[in-house]
C-alpha cells in the first residue's frame, strides 16, 4: 500500500492557491460581483432623492442587501466550472477529506468577492450619509457576515450544480438561508448609529459564522455527492 | 499474520456483488456479479447507452447503485473511502483539466490532489511526464489553447507517476492519436504486470494483448430483451446523449 501524504494544511493551501490563480486570471470573476454592488448601492440615492436623512435611515439595509445579491450573482461559479470540466469529479474521489478541499473552495470565494467588497463598503456609505457612529459596526458586520454568505451559499450552490438551469432555484434556495444575517447586521448598524453598545447582535452574527463554519463544509461535502450522482 | 496474508493474495482487488442499475426507468443490468483481481485488464463492452459509462462510475464509488454493493479488498467501498481512493485512479468523459491553468499547472494539482505528488516531484519531473505524453513545449500554454486530444493527455498524464493499483478509465482513448493509444497500451501492460489492474470501456480493440488476456464485460441487456425492435433501440441512444451531454 503506498502511504500518501495527507497533511490538511498541505492540501488546503494548495485549493485554495489553485482556485486564487483561476480567479486572477478570469479577472471578471472578482470585478463583476464588484462592480453590481457598487452600481446598486448608488441606484438609491438617484431613485430616491439626495436628503441626507431618508438616506442614511435607509444606508444599512441597501448596503447589505446589495452585497447579499452580488454575492448571490457570484456563487454559480464556485462549483461550476468545476462540474462542468471534470475536476469536481476528481476532488471527491481525493483521498483526501471533501470538507478540506471545499472549505479551500470557499475560503477562495470569500476572498475572491467577499474581502473587496468589504473595502468598497465604507465609500458607498459616504454616498448614503451613513451615521458616522455606524462605520465601525458596519466593517465588524460585513466582516463577520460575508463569510457566512460565502459559506452558506456553497450548499445552495452544491445541491444545484448539477441542475442545468439551477440560478433561479439557487436564490429561492439561499435568500431565505440569509435572512438572519441580514437582520442581525442592519439591526447591529442601527444601534450603533444611536450610540448604544451593539456587541448582542455582533456575538449572534459571530455564532453563525462559526456554526457555518463547522458545518456547512460537511453539508456542502454530501451534497456534491448527490449531485454528482 | 501469513494466515491473513495468503487470503489478501487470493481475494479480488475490487469486487462487486448483485449489481442492479436503473436509470431513467430503464435496466441498464441487473444482479451483475464483478471480481477483478491483480493483474487483471477488463474491457467493459457494449453498444452506446448500455450502462458502461454508469458501471464505471457505480465502481469507482462516484454513483450509488440501485441495488448491490461494491467491495475493495473485501471491504465496502464506503467504509475505507480513504484507502480505496488512495488505490484508485478514475478518468472519466471528463478530462478535469482547468482552462485558465497551463498544462504544468494543471498536472501538478491533479498528482498532489490525489496525493501521489510528494516533495521529490519538481517541474523537471512534471516536463518529463509531459513529455512522455508527447506536450513537450506545451508545458506552459494554457490548457484554452490546447486541443481536446491535448486536454485528455494532461489527464492521462497522471497514470505514470500512480501509484494506485486500480485503474478505472472511461474511454480513455478518445481524441488520442495512433501513437498516443499504443503508447497506453504499453502503460497498462507494465501497470497489470506489476500486479494493478484496469477497467476500461473502449470501442477500439486493444492490439498489445492477446485476445485471451482481456476479461470482458458484456452489457446487453437491453438486447436480449424479446421485446426489442428499432424504435426503442433508437429513443434509448437518444435519451443517453442528452444524458452525456448534461
Amino acid at each position: 500500500m503506498p502511504t500518501i501524504n495527507l497533511s490538511y494544511r498541505a492540501i488546503f493551501s494548495l485549493v485554495l492557491k489553485r482556485d486564487l490563480t483561476i480567479a486572477m486570471r478570469h479577472k471578471d470573476d472578482i470585478i463583476n460581483p464588484l462592480l453590481f454592488f457598487v452600481i446598486v448601492v448608488t441606484l438609491f440615492p438617484l431613485g430616491i432623492g439626495p436628503e441626507a436623512q431618508t438616506l442614511s435611515r435607509i444606508a444599512p439595509g441597501i448596503i447589505w442587501v446589495a452585497a447579499l445579491l452580488a454575492t448571490l450573482l457570484s456563487l454559480d461559479r464556485l462549483f461550476k466550472s468545476d462540474h462542468d470540466d471534470g475536476s469536481l469529479e476528481q476532488m471527491l474521489l481525493s483521498p483526501h477529506p471533501v470538507f478540506i478541499l471545499v472549505l479551500a473552495k470557499i475560503s477562495a470565494h470569500w476572498l475572491i468577492t467577499g474581502l473587496p467588497l468589504i473595502f468598497i463598503a465604507p465609500l458607498l456609505a459616504v454616498l448614503l450619509h451613513l451615521n458616522e457612529q455606524s462605520y465601525g459596526a458596519l466593517m465588524l458586520t460585513l466582516l463577520l457576515g460575508t463569510p457566512i454568505l460565502s459559506l452558506l451559499g456553497a450548499i445552495g450552490v452544491a445541491l444545484t450544480v448539477g441542475i442545468k438551469k439551477g440560478g433561479v432555484l439557487l436564490s429561492l434556495l439561499v435568500l431565505p438561508l440569509y435572512i438572519p444575517v441580514l437582520i442581525f447586521a442592519t439591526s447591529a448598524i442601527d444601534t450603533a448609529a444611536l450610540g448604544l453598545p451593539y456587541s448582542g447582535q455582533l456575538a449572534i452574527i459571530a455564532a453563525l459564522f462559526f456554526g457555518s463554519l463547522t458545518l456547512a463544509p460537511f453539508a456542502v461535502g454530501a451534497a456534491l455527492k448527490v449531485s454528482t450522482n | 499474520m501469513p494466515v491473513n496474508q495468503t487470503s489478501s493474495l487470493i481475494s479480488p482487488l475490487i469486487s462487486a456483488t448483485n449489481l442492479t442499475c436503473i436509470r431513467e426507468e430503464r435496466l441498464l443490468f441487473d444482479q451483475l456479479n464483478i471480481e477483478i483481481n491483480a493483474g487483471d485488464i477488463v474491457q467493459v463492452e457494449g453498444p452506446n447507452g448500455s450502462g458502461k459509462t454508469s458501471l464505471l462510475r457505480i465502481l469507482a464509488g462516484l454513483s450509488q447503485p440501485f441495488e448491490g454493493e461494491v467491495f475493495f479488498n473485501n471491504q465496502l467501498i464506503s467504509q475505507s473511502r480513504e484507502e480505496f481512493h488512495q488505490n484508485l485512479l478514475y478518468l472519466g468523459h471528463l478530462p478535469g483539466v482547468k482552462d485558465e491553468m497551463s498544462a504544468e499547472e494543471n498536472l501538478t494539482f491533479n498528482l498532489a490532489l490525489h496525493g501521489t505528488a510528494d516533495k521529490a516531484i519538481d517541474t523537471e519531473q512534471i516536463e518529463q511526464i509531459l513529455a512522455k505524453v508527447s506536450l513537450t513545449g506545451f508545458e506552459d500554454s494554457l490548457a484554452s489553447h490546447l486541443s481536446a486530444g491535448q486536454h485528455r493527455r494532461i489527464s492521462l498524464a497522471r497514470l505514470y507517476k500512480s501509484t494506485a493499483n486500480i485503474w478505472i478509465l472511461d474511454e480513455p482513448f478518445t481524441a488520442i492519436d495512433k501513437q498516443g493509444v499504443h503508447a497506453l497500451e504499453l502503460l497498462f501492460k507494465a501497470h497489470i504486470e506489476q500486479g494493478g489492474c484496469v477497467i476500461l470501456t473502449t470501442h477500439q480493440d486493444l492490439l498489445t494483448f492477446k485476445p485471451t488476456q482481456i476479461k470482458k464485460i458484456v452489457l446487453d441487456y437491453t438486447f436480449d430483451e424479446s421485446s426489442f425492435d428499432e424504435s426503442s433501440f433508437a429513443e434509448n441512444t437518444f435519451d443517453n446523449y442528452t444524458e452525456q451531454g448534461r
